[in-house]
């Protein structure tokens, strides 16, 4: 029973592919020894990720001293890259489970990938506002639970609390979701295996039989976490934003900021997923799965996305000119022209005008440029963060207390050890299971595979 | 009752073959066992007299008990056990308990239907459900009747109809 598609729809599977021909591309980077080139990422990463490592027990050892944060400017690079990190992970869910509501079909390519880097984004964000407490061993005290402090609660008013819930259980939601996805997968693998690694691969399949009703159960698990997880991701990024929002700085205290973080969330989340999947797609030999058509829809959601972001950004400026408050009106022309005035259009640049180049289709559908531009976006975002948190903060209501911040090797240090974080667990994610939803793709083989759509098809239906 | 299963079943390389397969033998009254594939095939369901899964309403009630958890013991903390003023509000500031409240909502509703699946579909870590074939988690699809059940005769005639490109046996132990 297969519904019938456009003729002149574009084909999602090229390679005229068989069932069996997908298990074999699909689980294959699983089966061979890791190649040159996953070693060439590998091995920095797993430097970076050391180097991130030691900076973060410096920082716990020596204290939130070896940063250089002061009274003024008490959120720098920490915060700008939690809110950054926890940006990049709001791809994967729109990917998996907006797109899945959506029915769109292209999201079968890289929903797996997008998803795994959520959840390795989010740890990497969730590592920040930890450390940053400074006493990490009495991080617990975050948690409500029946204590002999009194008892002592945390304070259930405050956008900081509501941050600690919206994060893990996003990254809980995130979790199941994706491995709930994998299982099937993982007795594809389990089936073609044979020894010790079919009986590792027996315990993390569950006992998955692919009998016909636990794939019905299983497609209505996954429709009902994406109708959960959709409205979940849009909160979490929201959440984030009421950290900023509900504070009375000038600058920070606007209502625009929910519905602008979310689109600036998911704008840096897909420039992220392109990034990782342009190089993917070409170390692990997937660019008849990820097509050029799964780009061109990834650029159209940054262009939309991104489009959303300047007009937000365009719309504070004016609200804070048109708002008759000079101190408003101060925090905007500090972030334009103050001290931070690079990094203010350094963002303008990448986030408002670098995606409106993907108006273009010839650059919607040219690798290099959507490589080049994603690392831009992604710079862009970051710079977003840096200008909302440190700009904003380095002019505070005293001029004597106005400050300037630049990071100590230590808060490097820790950035880049995410990043090491990050890469190290997406190679080490390509190695043990299939980054592309082997069962999905066979799934939608017959309606946008190369042989049954397109102009190049053979088979009527 | 646990017994030992004698299963007889054809494998089809292409998902139309497996319906119309299925078609002929409930149209000849014939007991399946039960289907196999490498990814959902619509429009089974309906064929196999499949009922709609009531995953959902277990996510509901489980959703319902995070929405209560987190209303009421927000409430009792904030009311009953230790009341503190922040910034000049009420003690029970019920719109700032909305975030809190959806977010363990969603947290219980999800977790809480993700173990009810594998549970309720035999399935855990370490669990390991003997399977028909090997090449059902990759490009075939299974059709399987218990011996014991259906007539073996009528069962290997509507294999051969469908064209089943394998047909097997397979005992699995209780």
């Amino acid at each position: 029973m297969i519904a019938p598609v456009s003729k002149i729809r574009e084909p999602l599977v090229y390679g005229h592919k068989t069932y069996h021909q997908i298990t074999e591309d699909l689980v294959a980077p699983t089966e061979k020894a890791p190649s040159l080139s996953w070693m060439l990422v590998f091995i920095p990463a797993l430097v970076l990720l050391v180097f991130g490592v030691f900076s973060i027990y410096w920082t716990i050892y020596v204290g939130i001293g070896t940063w250089n944060l002061n009274k003024t400017i008490n959120w720098g690079w920490d915060i700008t890259n939690f809110v950054w990190w926890i940006g990049i992970g709001h791809a994967g869910t729109l990917i998996s489970a907006i797109l899945l509501l959506f029915r769109q079909k292209w999201r079968t390519g890289v929903n797996r990938a997008a998803e795994a880097m959520t959840i390795f984004a989010v740890m990497c964000a969730g590592l920040f506002p930890l450390i940053h407490m400074g006493r990490i061993w009495d991080a617990f005290y975050i948690m409500p639970y029946l204590n002999t402090r009194g008892p002592v609660w945390p304070n259930f008013n405050s956008p900081l609390l509501w941050d600690v819930f919206a994060i893990s259980t996003y990254l809980i939601v995130s979790l199941l979701f994706w491995y709930t996805g994998l299982v099937p997968d993982l007795a594809t693998i389990r089936d073609r295996s044979a020894g010790l690694r079919k009986k590792i691969y027996d315990f993390f399949s569950l006992g998955w039989t692919g009998a016909a009703k636990h794939w019905q159960r299983w497609e209505y698990l996954s429709l009902i976490l994406a109708g959960l997880a959709t409205p979940l991701v849009l909160s979490v990024h929201t959440i984030v934003s009421f950290d900023f929002a509900t504070s009375v700085i000038p600058g920070w205290h606007t209502t625009i900021f929910p519905p602008y973080f979310v689109a600036g969330a998911v704008f840096s989340g897909f420039a992220m997923v392109q990034t990782l999947m342009l190089i993917s797609r070409k170390v692990l030999n997937f660019e008849q799965y990820i097509t050029l058509n799964h780009i061109e829809s990834m650029n159209k959601v940054i262009l939309t996305t991104g489009s959303i972001v300047g007009v937000a950004y365009l719309t504070e400026l004016f609200i804070s000119w048109y708002s008759g408050y000079i101190y408003e009106q101060f925090a905007f022309f500090n972030r334009a022209l103050g001290p931070y005035w690079w990094a203010y259009f350094g963002m303008m640049f990448a986030n408002v005008v670098s995606p409106q180049f993907f108006w273009s289709g010839k650059i919607r559908r040219s690798v290099g440029w959507t490589f080049f531009l994603s690392i831009l976006i992604n710079i862009g975002m970051w710079f977003e963060r840096f200008v909302i948190i440190v700009s904003t903060l380095a002019r505070d209501f005293l001029p004597s207390s106005w400050s300037f911040y630049s990071p100590s090797w230590v808060e490097i240090g820790i950035y880049l050890g995410t990043f090491g974080l990050f890469f190290t667990m997406f190679l080490l994610f390509t190695r043990v299971a299939p980054v592309i939803a082997i069962a999905e793709v066979k799934h939608i083989l017959k309606t946008s595979g190369d042989q049954y759509v397109g102009k190049d098809a053979e088979i009527q239906h | 009752m646990k017994r030992n299963k004698e299963i007889i079943f054809g494998l089809y390389g292409d998902e139309q073959d497996l319906l119309a397969a299925v078609k002929s033998a409930k149209d000849r009254n014939l007991e399946i066992y039960d289907v196999y594939s490498p990814f959902p095939v619509h429009g089974l369901d309906p064929l196999l007299g499949l009922r709609e899964s009531r995953l959902h309403i277990a996510g509901f009630l489980y959703g319902l008990t995070g929405a209560l958890i987190a209303f009421l013991g927000m409430s009792w903390v904030f009311t009953r056990d230790w009341p503190i003023i922040f910034g000049g509000k009420p003690y029970w500031s019920v719109p700032a308990f909305v975030p809190i409240v959806f977010e363990v909502t969603v947290l219980l509703s999800a977790i809480g239907m993700t173990i009810t699946f594998f549970v309720v579909s035999g399935m855990g870590f370490g669990v390991s459900n003997e399977t028909l074939h090997d090449s059902i988690t990759d490009d075939k699809f299974c059709l399987a009747f218990d011996k014991a059940e259906a007539d073996e005769a009528t069962v290997r005639q509507v294999l051969q109809e469908s064209n089943a490109e394998q047909v097997h046996e397979k005992m699995i132990k209780a």
